[in-house]
């Protein structure tokens, strides 16, 4: 007995291997995520395996841990499975040898994805999978969301009874994450498909001491070789294994598969060969063709290790004459990707042996990298490639390769999708409920209407205000479309702003609906149209609907959830389904939803469909375009002119028309390119009232996109400033003549408030009035856009004149990390944007992979900029693993670099000068005046190096740059640091040198969705934590202090900025490793974001985060390097706590576990607290004396113990 | 001696209820309680919008970022995201585990918002096996369009309604913000009301004149504002069939024996036990039979209404004129 469901590709694994596994070890990686996520939380919900029992689910450190703990349970004999992607496949690689060579059976499941090269990326392809190919296991690929669930099984089937590893992998994201209608395999289903006898062989085959041997020898040249032959006999009988399993399953379910599975022509002379949801694609291009009388098919490889050459040749049709293989992967410089040179090498083979008469002429091209469309129409151009004379390989597909030409040609005019299917798209933003209402849209019309139905979701790259776009079909017919809607017949715009900015109608139909969601009426809609989309609207013969969903949702006490206003109008006018009948079905489904949040909450809802009806209206088109608004550029015309033809095409959604040539060969990019991206995300946007500012630098401290700039300047410059430029008088003596203004970057400003809940004054007039207040964006942005222009017309202020000590001061100072793409208010920001503000122009930052690479290094912008100078942090990325290794390879270069240039330098001191050379090398570099006049000197140096004509002095400019004494920062969260990256942060903290490590403790990989890391508290529910974490945080501070050498800092800028901020700069000048662990509040908690610096503050007064400070240069004035900044906690953890659903969760759910957990997470935080006092009121000979002085330590970057602990407050003079 | 008493048909020990308070949201301090003595316990009020506001902003911080990002659908894990424990669900928990946990009377306390919401928490409340349900009737008429009849009838067709669903007993908290408390009493008993409890206690905001905004800190209840409430069971006692609860201003035993005096079937308290621990409640219990043994009074049934209106040879002391005397006797400074 099957099922009828809809559920996107990792569900629909996960929901097979979590069945037949008892062991599941998991560490998170996109797209694979969500298959631990389920698993996890099926376990924690007491779901059953097909035996009976709960199987285990272990969240590792790391992928590497995932594997070792996979190896070690397999040895045990417990059936183990995995789930992973990309590089975390590579993490696993070294053991996949290892379970292969032993023959334990498991099923890997893989979301296929890209390796990083020189960029990242978290979308599918085939290079990861391909990378796994030696090792031993078998590779099965499924091609769609129910193939995945179906090859899922069969991988197990075949593991068990081949013993030979099986990796089961699917197009990440194309099938990971596409929602699709697929019938589920029963629990009997699946039982039915196992053999216990396999499953009792395999736990016999585990270690035991009752009866006990060993496994996993070392050997020598005897005999090693012979022992890696005598395999060979399991991988033959795979073939055979798994066709058997396939066969199992179609007799069980009607749903036939083969290794290779042939559909096309029986006589057709050419022939596409691929893997993957590709397949389809070509599979429907193919059939198309067949239809227009082209003899043509396709060959769909599922089994590719072990590779079934007599398979391959009983399923490819033998007068086949032309041949193309598509790779969803690239291997540069190779002789042909990887499947391309297996059909190859089979078909000559087969020749040679005299099974084949004829070699057909077999072509290998690329699509598809990084989840690039791959559309019928591609396929198409591959087919017809195949017709030509001489067909040109190595060729690809889906880009302008316009570098080296191997593009082929596209005909975007083959459409063949059928008119039965519907198609529409929706264009919503993050989190304003269109994506969750899509996928119940889908439920609905699957589930409840009896259609088949795909829903499959893009997003871009921010944080805060991502665009979302939807693509449903539904259909009478399975929908076996892994490709994006080109022409839709209905097209939803639910943020009206992104019809302005975007040619969003090119994926409507001719005679396409169109619904917006616009404040206006139907009678005014038309003139609010830009011109080009008003035009496009005559062109196309569009149909227009207008809601205003805002306004509905408010009279009905929805507050601003549009959701199910904008979904009940997608089944109002879309056809898809008879209107009273949708209706109902939508109504029945708010029932099932919100059944449980209350009746009224119910009505509510069923009063915002009812509403909607009576709102929802069509709006005329006229015959003639009237409008007289343009699109706005999308980057200004002064913008440098790679943003212009490169970056501002990504943002318009036109990244995928650029040619390969435009794109930078080793993935350089420019700096300070979110500043060209005027995202005007908030509707509100603070306002400064400057009569009752008191000018401390709070707002700037937190804001955490770096949109509240300050300058002081003298007053004369205020003329010619714009009307309503706001200023007042410096509020510090000694400043008559100068003007003070806090300028606020409204189009880049989130709304997220954190600013006016930093801010100190209130008015003592008014109510709730403060020195900054939110209000209406609207009325105000023409003027704060001549202000914005106007203010960054004043001079920055010289870094040499600010006080660095103080948080006041510090508002003077440039950010060089401006307007990150990330939530809003978000906790980390804050503390890079400072980093960037004290030592930025001098920085060069290791960033581990995660949300912090993400708003810090996702295409299309990055926030980290230059000064006026041309100065600004030097940012890469290398890995989520290796961040600290990557940081301290930076250093080693430096120091490297500083010593070579000290000695070019000594050996040209009588050219250059012996006074400014010795000056250059003796020079203090603690102090940014220091560092000013430093520059200076180096500058000096370089002009006169020029004039030297030798090789050295052409060597000394080669990395005089190091002369000034660079900051180098390793910078990640907590998932990095606490867990997959701890062993290299540890060798690293352990080397003496001189980095600085900057940990965005969020407690949870937040950029994964919240997964619990080592750093989770006591009690917080997380993922793979759903009953709360029952083990306390890991104090990577006393850990790091344990070495002695390594200065220690925990902060929290919310509870203590000037105890974040001297914390920071002391790090920064202590001349050896330092560990900086910030606080940092995150969506993933639960809170409300405004308040997160209060969250902060809590946190440090119930002293669950204590601030401190660990120097050892104190030691060596004798004193105790322990500081410990926050006063005794104040206030029970459960203040502080219960503000967040992390905990509070625990509490509704569980209050009785809730309870014990918390008077435990009491009982450690007053217990911590102790330690640290403890630590602190120690005498200073009590800890490890500063043992610097036995690493040498290039003299620039020298630090000389300060007389007192103030002593470096106060550098700027 | 009979300290027994019967309210809303439920027969208790002694008229001691611990009234509705956070104290009681704990299955621990609700045992304490019932082996202190008390007589029966009021859950604390669950507050309809105070649910549906939570729900909106559980919803809200999870919604606000899920699918928006291709990393992430959600970053929560399921454990709360899940509704469970949310709305309703978690309070039902509370009474069911309540009712096991201890064998006095478990009274549950609703506070709605709309006519749905009384009705649906009513019957959600009844299954979950409350012994009886008491409404609270906390409503700030801040529209100045919303006349005492209005709401008045409001309230009367909120008791009618939930009293017309469940089968349980229902008792009504009143404010005593009312026109005239006896008459609109005797109304909410016509439509169903088994008992009323005088009175719910306004929690009104201050204004913190430092950051000029206005604050909600709760100030426990005094003794002196016993008299409104034992003016008004003074008032209806033996002239109602429902029965009558006072809440408001006990701090000791006097304030007990004052409200029996006046005419109430039971006595609630939150302050004295917020002021003196869960275990008060003994003191208070010990402390009635203690001023009926020192006076020979064998029954509560006997005591009840001894200084009440209708039982007290001075009626006039309860009407205006005992105001007028008052003032007579109030010597100025």
């Amino acid at each position: 007995m099957s099922t009828r469901t809809t559920m996107d590709g990792n569900t629909a694994v996960a929901h097979v291997a979590y069945r037949v596994n008892e062991v599941c070890a998991i560490f998170p990686i996109t797209p694979s995520s969500p298959m631990a996520d389920v698993a996890d939380e099926w376990a924690s919900a007491g779901v059953q395996n097909i035996w009976g029992n709960v199987p285990v689910v272990q969240e590792m450190q790391a992928e590497g841990g995932a594997a070792g703990a996979l190896h070690g349970a397999l040895q045990s004999g417990a059936l183990t499975t995995t789930f992973t992607a990309s590089q975390g496949l590579m993490l696993m690689l070294p053991n996949m040898f290892k379970i292969a060579g032993e023959l334990n059976s498991t099923v890997f499941h893989v979301a296929s994805r890209s390796l990083a090269t020189s960029a990242l990326s978290i979308f599918g392809d085939h290079a990861d999978v391909m990378t796994a190919r030696p090792t031993g296991f078998a590779l099965l690929c499924s091609a769609s969301v129910q193939e995945a669930h179906d090859c899922a099984l069969i991988a197990q089937m075949a593991t068990l009874e081949s013993r030979v590893p099986f990796l089961h992998f699917f197009d990440g994201f194309r099938t990971s994450h596409e929602l699709n209608t697929l019938d589920l395999l029963s629990d009997a289903d699946i039982r039915a498909m196992i053999d216990d006898n396999l499953v009792r062989a395999h736990r016999a085959r585990g270690l035991s001491p009752e009866h006990p041997f060993i496994r996993g020898t070392a050997q020598n040249p005897d005999t090693f070789f012979q022992a890696r032959e005598a395999v060979n006999p399991y991988y033959e009988r795979v073939p055979e294994i798994v066709e058997r399993a396939m066969k199992r399953l179609a007799t069980r379910t009607g749903r036939p598969y083969r290794l290779f599975e042939y559909d096309g022509d029986p006589d057709a002379d050419r022939v596409l060969i691929l893997m993957g949801s590709g397949s389809e694609t070509a599979r429907a291009a193919a059939a198309a063709l067949r239809t227009a009388g082209e003899k043509v098919g396709v060959l769909q490889v599922r089994l590719f290790r072990p590779f079934s050459v007599a398979h391959l040749l009983a399923a490819l049709p033998e007068q086949v004459r032309r041949i193309a293989v598509l790779d969803r992967t690239k291997e540069p410089g190779g002789a042909g990707e990887p499947l391309f040179q297996d059909i190859v090498t089979s078909l000559a083979g087969a020749v040679a042996r005299g099974e084949r008469t004829t070699m057909p002429h077999v072509i290998g091209g690329r699509y598809g990298l990084s989840s690039k469309e791959f559309t019928p129409t591609m396929a198409k151009a591959a087919f017809d490639e195949l017709k030509a004379v001489k067909p040109r390989g190595n060729f690809t597909l889906g880009i302008n390769d316009d570098l080296s030409h191997t593009s082929l040609a596209i005909d975007e005019s083959f459409q063949i999708e059928k008119d039965t299917v519907t198609r529409a798209v929706f264009y919503g933003l993050g989190a304003d409920g269109t994506v969750g209402a899509n996928k119940n849209s889908v439920k609905i019309i699957a589930e409840d209407a009896g259609l088949y139905a795909q829903g499959y979701f893009v997003y871009d790259s921010h944080k805060s205000g991502a665009q979302t776009i939807s693509h449903l079909r539904f259909g009478p017919e399975p929908i076996e479309a892994p490709y994006l809607i080109a022409q839709a017949g209905f097209v939803a715009c639910h943020q009206f702003v992104a019809l302005q900015r975007q040619d969003l109608l090119r994926v409507a139909a001719p005679g396409a609906t169109v619904l917006l969601n616009a404040p206006y009426s139907a009678a005014e809609i038309w003139d609010r149209l830009p011109r080009p989309v008003q035009q496009t609207f005559i062109d196309k013969k569009l149909r227009l609907f207008v809601i205003d969903a805002s306004a509905v949702a408010r009279e009905v006490g929805l507050g601003s959830r549009t959701n199910t206003i904008l979904q009940t109008c997608f089944f109002a006018i879309s056809g898809v389904l008879p209107r009273e009948k949708a209706i109902g079905y939508i109504k029945e489904s708010i029932r099932k939803t919100y059944a449980r949040k209350g009746q009224s909450v119910v009505d509510k809802n069923f009063a915002a469909v009812d509403g909607t009806l009576a709102r929802l209206s069509e709006a005329p088109v006229p015959a003639n375009v009237t409008s007289q608004i343009v699109m706005p550029a999308l980057a200004p015309a002064n913008a440098p002119d790679f943003v212009r033809t490169v970056t501002a095409r990504i943002f318009a959604g036109l990244g995928d028309e650029i040619p390969v040539s435009a794109i930078p060969v080793d993935g350089t990019f420019p700096s300070g390119t979110a500043a060209f991206e005027k995202r005007n995300l908030s509707d509100t946007v603070p306002v400064w009232r400057e009569d009752l500012c008191v000018q401390c630098g709070q707002c700037g401290f937190v804001c955490p996109h770096s949109v509240i700039r300050a300058k002081y300047y003298h007053e004369d410059r205020l003329a010619g400033a714009p009307d309503g430029f706001k200023s007042a008088p410096v509020n510090a003596r000694g400043y008559p003549e100068a003007r003070f203004t806090l300028q606020f970057y409204v189009e880049d400003c989130t709304g997220c408030g954190l600013c006016v809940e930093a801010c100190p004054e209130t008015s003592p007039r008014e109510a709730d009035v403060k020195s900054i207040n939110m209000a209406d964006k609207a009325p105000l942005l023409t003027a704060e856009r001549a202000a914005i222009a106007f203010f960054e017309t004043l001079p920055v202020n010289d870094r040499a004149r600010v006080d660095f000590g103080d948080v006041r001061g510090v508002q003077f100072l440039q950010p060089l990390f401006e307007f990150p793409g990330a939530c809003g208010g978000c906790g980390e920001t804050p503390y890079l944007k400072l980093l960037s503000q004290l030592f930025g122009d001098r920085a060069q930052i290791a960033n581990a992979t995660g949300c912090s690479s993400i708003y810090g290094g996702n295409l299309p912008v990055t926030p980290w900029t230059k000064d006026g100078e041309g100065r600004g942090p030097a940012w890469s990325n290398s890995l989520f693993e290796d961040n600290a290794e990557f940081g301290l390879g930076f250093r080693l270069a430096a120091d490297k670099h500083l010593a070579l240039a000290l000695s070019l330098l000594a050996g040209l001191a009588d050219k250059v000068g012996q006074d400014l050379a010795e000056a250059i090398a003796k020079a203090p570099q603690i102090k940014e005046s220091d560092i000013r006049a430093q520059r200076l000197r180096v500058a000096q140096l370089k002009a006169r190096l020029l004039t030297i004509i030798e090789p050295n002095a052409l060597d000394l400019l080669s990395v005089v740059d190091h002369l000034v004494r660079r900051s180098i920062w390793i910078v990640g969260g907590d998932g990095w640091a606490y867990d997959i990256g701890y062993g290299g942060l540890d060798h690293v903290l352990a080397t003496a040198r001189d980095v600085n490590v900057l940990v965005l403790d969020t407690e949870v990989y937040s950029n994964t969705g919240g997964q619990a890391s080592k750093a989770t508290p006591l009690g917080a529910v997380a993922k793979f934590a759903s009953s709360g974490k029952r083990t306390a945080r890991k104090d990577l501070a006393l850990q790091a202090i344990a070495y002695g050498n390594v200065y220690v800092a925990q902060v929290a800028m919310g509870a203590n900025p000037q105890q974040t901020l001297q914390a920071f700069r002391e790090a920064e000048a202590y001349a050896g490793p330092s560990l900086i662990l910030a606080y940092s509040h995150c969506i993933a908690h639960g809170i409300d974001m405004r308040h997160g610096m209060q969250q902060q503050s809590l946190a440090a007064a119930s002293g669950y985060w204590p601030l401190f400070r660990f120097n050892p240069v104190m030691r060596t004035v004798d004193e105790n390097p322990f500081i410990l900044d926050s006063p005794r906690p104040r206030i029970p953890l459960k203040a502080y706590a219960y503000n967040e659903l992390r905990y509070s969760s625990l509490a509704r759910s569980r209050p009785e576990e809730a309870d014990a957990l918390l008077v435990m997470a009491q009982t450690a935080v007053t217990e911590k607290y102790r330690e640290y006092e403890e630590l602190a009121r120690r005498d200073g000979s009590r800890f490890h004396p500063d043992a610097r002085g036995a690493v040498a330590q290039p003299p620039a970057a020298k630090m000389v113990a300060p007389r007192h602990r103030d002593a470096i407050q106060t550098p700027g003079e | 001696m009979a300290l027994t008493t019967n309210y809303l048909g439920l027969a208790l020990n002694n008229p001691l209820i611990a009234s509705a308070s956070p104290l009681n949201s704990r299955l621990d301090n609700i045992r304490r309680l019932e082996d202190a003595g008390a007589g029966a316990i009021v859950l604390p009020s669950v507050f309809q919008e105070q649910i549906e506001a939570e729900a909106d902003q559980v919803s809200a911080r999870i919604d606000a970022y899920a699918e928006s990002s291709p990393e992430a659908q959600s970053y929560f894990s399921g454990a709360i995201a899940n509704p469970y424990g949310m709305g309703p669900d978690s309070y039902l928990d509370l009474v069911r585990r309540a009712r096991a946990a201890v064998g006095v009377p478990i009274i549950a306390s609703l506070n709605g918002s709309s006519r749905a919401g009384w009705t649906d928490f009513a019957r959600l409340i009844e299954q979950a096996g409350a012994s009886a349900l008491e409404l609270n009737m906390y409503h700030v008429p801040t529209d100045l369009l919303e006349s005492g009849q209005v709401i008045e009838a409001r309230y009367s067709e909120i008791v009618e309604a939930v009293c017309g669903t469940v089968a349980l007993p229902v008792a009504v908290k009143l404010t005593p913000y009312l026109s005239s408390i006896g008459h609109f009493a005797d109304q909410l008993v016509g439509r169903g009301a088994a008992g009323l409890v005088l009175f719910n206690r306004l929690l009104e905001p201050d204004i913190d004149l430092s950051a000029m905004k206005l604050t909600d800190r709760l100030e426990l209840s005094e003794p002196e504002e016993m008299r409104l409430p034992m003016l008004w069971i003074a008032i209806l006692s033996g002239r109602t069939k429902a029965s009558l609860a006072a809440s408001t201003g006990v701090s000791d035993v006097a304030g007990v024996v004052k409200y029996v005096l006046a005419g109430a079937d039971a006595v609630m308290t939150t302050s004295a036990l917020l002021r003196h621990g869960v275990g008060y409640i003994s003191t208070l219990v010990g402390g009635l039979r203690a001023w009926m043994d020192e006076r020979e009074i064998a029954s509560l049934d006997d005591m009840r209404g001894m200084m009440s209106l209708l039982r007290s040879r001075d009626r006039n002391a309860y009407s205006r004129a005992n105001y007028i005397k008052i003032l007579g006797h109030y010597a100025a400074p």
